[in-house]
């Protein structure tokens, strides 16, 4: 197992250093200049200025490896610059204040796609055709195709404005001051239920789907039938046998998927005006706050990396094929 | 090529897709002559009026008509899900074969590329791609084209790995025929088939993804109607205009839903062995 873990981590050193080098790429990618061309008219500096802050802090007119090497050494030391918004905060500071509600929203997200999940897909595929797999089919092709953003609407058109039942944007109300211990966090969930109802739904109808799929690949196996020939109640033989294997390929879509969750953070966040990541990646992006634009990407790509490792981990942890397959150098 | 339009026939929800498919291409293309007004003339007396019968779908805040501009719309979304996906489509294969075809060290390179496109969220790179260049109808097609290749690479490059074992392709190699050769004249033409599926499926995630750029603001710009554009306008109206936020998003649904179901039919009438790999190839655009 630890030659495994070691083994994998080795292997992600190669793509942290490819997360530096395309993140480089995206600073250059702009024909001529990257200062020249804007996003909108919200910018509150004047071109010139602006590239002037951008030659002195990449220094773009070096060559392009020792640009890269600047940058680079610079990263290795977490100094990520300062932000070009008027406070000038170090861009670290500002990531780090709004992470740890990105990190909490899809920590919670997760948690409830796959407490959801797996029952509804594990009765699904054992109740193949039958009505609550018909029903839940057809959720997942409509939660499939249903935009985030025009769910998110959709529920504060109903539930904030017509019904009046929740708050619809940030996270505490402007009296959260003046409320008691537990009026206060009360007020808090409040804010979250519409967020991550939105952040959920996309999620929860694909999982479904892989857990119905995996689970009717698996009762099809000759072990499931030898469970059943040797008399073993229906529920030991789902509940057991059948579901421990079918969950392990959960485990890497789950994995898989983690990129597209936390992405799902730039829209749900910039609807709900909650102050995460996304919402701070989206406000650069306006005000062409370079600094923090990269330190966003670098970052959220280097917490997708860990997380996909976790889940690799995991997966050799509970499944120790894999671990025999990788010494055997089939992987 | 009977048989897939015999099983393609008998699943209805497929063909449902099908039939909505092509007729919001028509609507797109014919949007100038059935659009009831033009849908960037503005009128004060109507600002955000709800559904009548000269406007059915409303106007909104200055007073445009909502249904001609999510006709003009339908044109955007379509024409940035199919470039796109063309984009990704060219890129994806041509990355998968080579990897498919020779193995070993290019092989590994691609899929390590692969690999490392995978770790960063789309939505993340999109927009830090956008801070740069100038979002326009086509800077937009073409940074989802290029964020978007890896499962069609994936997918012929696994074709490969199987087909370059074949027989017809060890005869031609043998004859002398060239790797290009082998390549697109023998092993592709075999592997079409997935490639054509990830294509259906892939115009609706470019879809969604465009219109979330959209919405977002950083995507095609305004006066330019887009689905994405006039959810942007309806967020700000939605303590007055449902209408503005309600209809582009059921349209995007409609659009996206139809594509898929089109996606899974053609798939599944071309092998149904395929049917197990369907969660590989589907991946929501975020």
């Amino acid at each position: 197992m630890f030659g495994y873990a070691l083994r994998r981590l080795i292997l992600a050193i190669p793509l942290l250093i490819g997360i530096t080098f395309i993140s480089f790429l995206v600073i250059h990618l702009a024909p001529g200049e990257p200062v020249e061309t804007t996003v909108g008219e919200s910018s509150t500096q004047s071109d010139a200025k602006l590239r002037e802050r951008l030659r002195e802090i990449y220094g773009l007119d070096k060559p392009l490896h020792v640009q890269y090497w600047n940058w680079v050494t610079r990263l290795a030391r977490l100094d990520f610059g300062r932000s070009f918004s008027p406070d000038a905060r170090p861009v670290l500071q500002k990531i780090g204040e709004r992470l740890p509600i990105t990190l909490l929203l899809n920590i919670v997200e997760l948690l409830i796609i796959v407490t959801l999940a797996i029952p509804i897909g594990v009765l699904s595929a054992t109740r193949q055709y039958s009505t609550f797999d018909k029903i839940t089919t057809v959720f997942v092709f409509v939660g499939f195709a249903t935009p985030d953003f025009w769910l998110a609407l959709m529920l504060m058109i109903l539930f904030g404005v017509q019904l009046g039942w929740l708050p619809i944007s940030g996270l505490r109300s402007p009296t959260w001051e003046y409320l008691a211990f537990w009026p206060q966090q009360w007020d808090f969930l409040a804010h979250l239920v519409l967020p991550i109802l939105v952040a959920t739904f996309g999620g929860l109808a694909g999982f479904s789907r892989y857990m119905r799929q995996s689970m009717l690949e698996v009762v099809r196996q000759d072990y499931i039938q030898s469970a059943r020939a040797k008399g073993l109640p229906e529920r030991v033989v789902i509940g057991k046998h059948a579901l421990r294997n079918a969950l392990l390929p959960i485990v890497t879509v789950l994995g898989l998927s983690l990129p597209g969750l936390i992405g799902g953070s730039v829209i749900v966040e910039s609807i709900f005006a909650i102050p995460g990541m996304g919402q701070l990646m989206v406000q650069a992006v306006f005000e062409r706050d370079y600094p923090v634009i990269m330190g966003n990407l670098v970052i959220v790509a280097t917490l997708t990396l860990v997380a996909n490792l976790i889940a690799d981990l995991t997966y050799s942890l509970v499944d120790p094929r894999i671990r025999v397959a990788a010494r055997r150098g089939r992987r | 090529m009977r048989g897939f339009w015999r099983a393609f026939r008998r699943n209805r929800l497929a063909l449902i897709g099908g039939i909505v498919v092509v007729v919001l291409v028509l609507l797109a293309v014919l949007a100038p002559g059935i659009a009831p007004w033009d849908p960037n003339r503005p009128d004060v007396r109507k600002i955000l009026d709800g559904p009548s019968k000269l406007h059915p779908l409303g106007t909104d805040q200055i007073g445009r008509d909502v249904l001609s501009r999510m006709l003009y719309g339908a044109r955007v979304s379509l024409a940035v899900g199919f470039v796109s996906v063309g984009i990704a489509t060219l890129i994806g294969i041509i990355l998968g074969a080579l990897a498919g075809y020779h193995g070993g060290t290019i092989d590994a390179m691609v899929m390590r590329l692969v690999d490392l496109m995978l770790v960063f969220p789309r939505l993340f790179l999109l927009l830090a791609v956008l801070a740069f260049i100038r979002p326009s109808i086509w800077t937009i097609m073409a940074v989802i084209g290029l964020t978007g290749w890896m499962s069609v690479a994936r997918l012929v490059r696994a074709e490969f790995l199987s087909l370059k074992e074949r027989e017809f392709v060890l005869w031609s190699q043998s004859i002398g025929a060239s790797s290009y050769r082998t390549i697109w004249r023998h092993i592709l033409p075999n592997a079409i088939g997935p490639v054509l599926v990830a294509m259906t499926l892939g115009i609706p995630a470019a879809i969604l993804t465009e219109s979330g750029l959209s919405f977002l603001g950083l995507g095609v710009q305004p006066p330019h109607a887009t689905w994405g554009n006039i959810l942007n306008e309806g967020k700000d109206a939605i303590e007055i205009g449902w209408w503005l936020s309600a209809y582009p998003g059921l349209a995007i649904l409609v659009t996206v839903l139809s594509y898929n179901l089109l996606g899974e039919g053609i798939r599944d009438a071309l092998d149904p062995r395929l049917r197990q790999s369907i969660g590989r190839i589907v991946s929501r655009a975020r």
